[in-house]
């Protein structure tokens, strides 16, 4: 799935105007812990997380995700957005809760490892 | 060994804004060296590992990169304040971060840890009232 088909898929709006959406999502996840993620972030990867900070944009980037996802319609700051535009990182925000982005993420057959 | 390339990175404490800014870097000169895949990932996670570690725990220092024909070498030191368990400091789970850092999504126990599971060689000595270095080392061969 496409990070477009996905943005559908969870009512997702793209934060990152001038990242493409063409990438592939190859698997999911959600965590908050930002090391936690360094331990088990995957190229492809779609990250549900709550966090906005600049350091968000830099653990996906490092790791080579496809997005990462901010539930129920959080908006990351404007310095966040910028960094996220010049990694080429896509960042989307959804109304959705992230238990049930999770569970359509999963009911659309991606999975938890690419 | 002969060295390739080699780049010194300055990191100073908490300055939780500039952090990750020397592993993007690192990041994309490993990638202009033409390493890519599963090392140009894992020492991405591990610089990161180490870079926030140096913003976190240290009073300031310094990461080094290294290229060599066959390997990549990544050099943490900081000017302390030192590791008085470095037992306790490997176990996954443990950690000394401050609430700012806890309260950015840090301090999961995890950094030391990753950074071991992540390089080949893996190398850290600290001394109280001196500082700690870190030595990671990742084949490219293999």
């Amino acid at each position: 799935m496409k990070v477009s088909e996905l943005m559908s898929l969870i009512k997702a709006r793209n934060l990152t105007g001038e990242v493409s959406t063409d990438k592939e999502v190859t698997c999911g996840y959600v965590c908050d812990l930002l090391s936690w993620v360094m331990a088990h972030g995957e190229e492809g990867m779609a990250w549900v997380t709550v966090q906005t900070h600049l350091n968000v944009v830099a653990v996906a980037a490092l790791a080579d995700m496809a997005c990462v996802i901010l539930p129920e319609d959080i908006v990351m700051e404007q310095e966040s957005i910028d960094k996220a535009n010049a990694e080429s990182m896509c960042i989307l925000s959804s109304p959705l809760k992230a238990y049930e982005i999770c569970g359509l993420m999963s009911a659309q057959g991606i999975p938890a490892n690419a | 060994m002969e060295e390739l390339f080699r780049i010194s990175y300055p990191v100073a404490a908490a300055d939780y804004s500039s952090a990750g800014k020397a592993s993007a870097d690192i990041k994309r000169r490993l990638k202009q060296l033409g390493v890519g895949g599963d090392v140009l990932r894992r020492v991405a996670v591990a610089s990161y590992e180490v870079e926030l570690n140096l913003v976190i725990h240290s009073e300031g220092g310094e990461l080094c990169l290294t290229v060599f024909p066959g390997a990549v070498q990544l050099v943490s030191s900081d000017v302390g304040p030192g590791i008085p368990d470095l037992d306790m400091a490997m176990r996954e789970g443990y950690s000394t971060a401050n609430e700012e850092a806890r309260s950015l999504g840090f301090g999961a126990g995890m950094g030391l840890p990753n950074m071991k599971r992540n390089s080949d060689e893996f190398d850290i000595k600290s001394k109280v009232g001196t500082g700690t270095t870190i030595t990671m080392r990742f084949n490219l061969s293999a």
